[in-house]
């Protein structure tokens, strides 16, 4: 069995294990065996199969989309930048994403707009999107002019920070109850979704990882560069609309529901690289998003057993995996 | 023909760098282009790639003008190899040169028997068989060059553009490698045009020399381009003279002159 077959496997048991573990553990623990019939049988109507089916199943979930969505935009974007320090957070996709929300929650409220709740969850995903969308585009275009790494991941940086400032102002003006729900959202929360704001969740992550697998060869020829992919007959322009879109439904539609989930992006397409020894997204695609699943399970295990929001144990956990990746591309910066 | 210019002019700026210039490669043949820095041959490579529209007039690629070839069969009739270095960890040079056989496979990119075999025969005809599973950050330049040239076989074209093949090499590197490229045209068949600024690699290996002589270009035999006294032209400054004996270049020291 070659490595990646095996390490496929260990994955997958890995993930399921983790899911089964993140449904078991939370305030009330409910042991393994009735995880498991709860999911599997049909008509018991114990609490445990209530709390389980109704709460953390969702939860759990989300962590399994967010961590396979974040992973699989981060891929691309390293891939598509040629740059390991991509991802959808230190590019400032995230940060889009949050003044598009921003804009929705505290913005209207100021203009005496009120939503149904549906239609709220709706209009902060199309927000997410846009602002995703915009901060992308601007990266994009920049980075079609200027090759330098640093110069791009400094730019994205301080049209983080910029947003930031913004959002502090909309922050400033904003009545106590659309801010108190703002400061949720930026918390980063997985479990905040909604069964309904699943059915808008689901299909979007699905095609979002749908279109990075489909956009596999197209990836694999950008690794050599743009000249030698459009020397391979890649139509560059229609392959930076796919990603640009794969990556705008995956980041952005996680932003928006689970709040600024960081270094998932940036660490776990690294992690993956490690662990298969390849640089071929046939295995990088699938390995990432089921490693990025695996990460946010623990994640999440861990932020519930201490009880903190789950984008500080993210960031607690990728930074380092960031710091050693620049040490080690240190000859790249030099 | 396998390359035709017809009526090439490209500009840069205000600065005309080639007026209308008009020539052609057959099959099987090694070509140097050459030319001093900034006189527009990464440019005209480029052009002839399909890599952007620099230029007026026409180029045809096997007959057929480039305009009217779609990208995904372009690359079946030319293959480019850049000076850009490719150095990415965990890809082997397997790996590499499979990504030549991008035009021909499906779309996740899945290899057949036939594609293996490529790739195997064109890594053996680069000597770099021995290198298949070593990863690409691993290698020297002159290494790494070979494996991207086995790329471009691999990718199965009668055309091979490469922009200064020979650039960051060693002496005996370069001149090894220029073999390759003779071979390449001679064994292979294929229609090689290369950029360089290595004189005595265009001027005796090659079966034609393309030289950019802002704005006209001449492709012509070596002996040729030198009876007409159009190398000599490149060295205006004093104390540089072209040698036609040796086809070098010979530095004069102060004390001679």
């Amino acid at each position: 069995m070659s490595r990646s077959t095996l390490f496929f496997i260990l994955l997958s048991l890995l993930t399921l294990l983790l899911f089964l573990l993140d449904l078991s553990v939370g305030s009330v623990k409910i042991p393994f065996g009735e995880v498991c019939s709860a999911l599997l049988s049909g008509d018991d109507a114990s609490t445990s199969r209530d709390i389980i089916l109704n709460i953390r199943l969702l939860k759990s979930v989300m962590a399994l989309l967010a961590g396979a969505a974040l992973s699989a935009s981060g891929l691309q974007m390293q891939t598509l930048f040629r740059n390991p320090l991509a991802g959808p957070y230190i590019l400032g996709v995230s940060s889009g994403a949050s003044l598009g929300v921003a804009l929705f929650l505290l913005g209207a409220p100021l203009l005496g707009v009120q939503a149904h709740s549906f239609v709220q969850s709706l209009g902060i995903t199309g927000a997410a999107w846009t602002g995703a969308a915009l901060v992308l585009a601007l990266v994009m275009i920049v980075s079609r002019h200027i090759k330098d790494i640093m110069v791009i991941l400094i730019l994205g940086m301080m049209l983080g920070s910029g947003i930031s400032a913004v959002v502090e102002i909309l922050q400033y003006l904003s009545s106590e109850a659309s801010l108190k729900s703002f400061v949720v959202w930026t918390m980063g929360s997985l479990g905040d979704v909604t069964s309904s704001q699943l059915w808008i969740v689901l299909p979007v992550i699905l095609s979002g990882l749908v279109l990075s697998v489909v956009l596999i060869k197209p990836l694999n020829l950008l690794l050599l560069g743009e000249n030698y992919a459009r020397t391979s007959g890649l139509d560059i322009r229609r392959t930076r609309m796919w990603l640009f879109l794969s990556t705008v439904l995956l980041a952005g539609t996680i932003t928006a529901f689970c709040g600024p989930v960081g270094f998932i992006g940036i660490a776990v397409p690294h992690l993956t690289r490690l662990l298969f020894r390849s640089a071929d997204h046939r295995i990088l695609v699938p390995g990432a998003m089921l490693t990025g699943a695996s990460l946010l399970l623990i994640c999440d295990l861990i932020s519930k057993l201490l009880v903190l929001p789950v984008n500080t144990i993210t960031a607690l956990l990728g930074i380092p995996v960031v710091i050693l990746v620049v040490i080690r591309n240190h000859k790249f910066f030099s | 023909m396998s390359i035709q210019l017809k009526n090439i002019t490209i500009s840069y700026g205000t600065r005309t760098l080639l007026d209308r210039v008009s020539t052609s490669l057959p099959e099987s043949s090694l070509t140097a282009l050459i030319g001093r820095n900034g006189t527009g041959k990464s440019t005209l490579l480029r052009a002839i790639a399909g890599l952007g529209r620099y230029h007026d007039g026409e180029i045809l690629l096997c007959g057929r003008p480039l305009t009217q070839i779609p990208a995904d069969e372009r690359a079946k009739i030319i293959a480019f190899v850049t000076t850009e270095k490719v150095r990415i960890p965990n890809l082997t040079c397997e790996d590499v040169v499979a990504l030549g056989r991008a035009p021909y496979t499906n779309w996740i990119g899945r290899l057949q028997d036939i594609d293996r075999e490529i790739v195997h025969h064109a890594l053996n005809v680069v000597g770099m068989s021995s290198f298949a599973h070593k990863t690409m950050d691993a290698m020297s330049d002159g290494e790494c060059q070979r494996v991207m040239i086995a790329r471009a076989l691999a990718q199965d074209t009668p055309i091979i553009l490469l922009d200064e093949p020979t650039a960051f090499l060693d002496l005996p590197n370069r001149y090894s490698l220029a073999l390759l490229l003779s071979r390449l045209a001679h064994e292979e068949h294929k229609c090689v045009l290369f950029s360089t600024h290595d004189m005595d690699i265009a001027l005796t290996l090659c079966d034609s020399v393309m030289l950019i002589d802002t704005p006209r270009l001449h492709n012509d035999t070596a002996s040729q381009l030198i009876s007409r006294g159009l190398i000599d032209r490149l060295f205006t400054e004093a104390g540089i003279r072209f040698d036609p004996e040796t086809k070098g270049v010979r530095l004069e020291k102060k004390s001679d002159i």
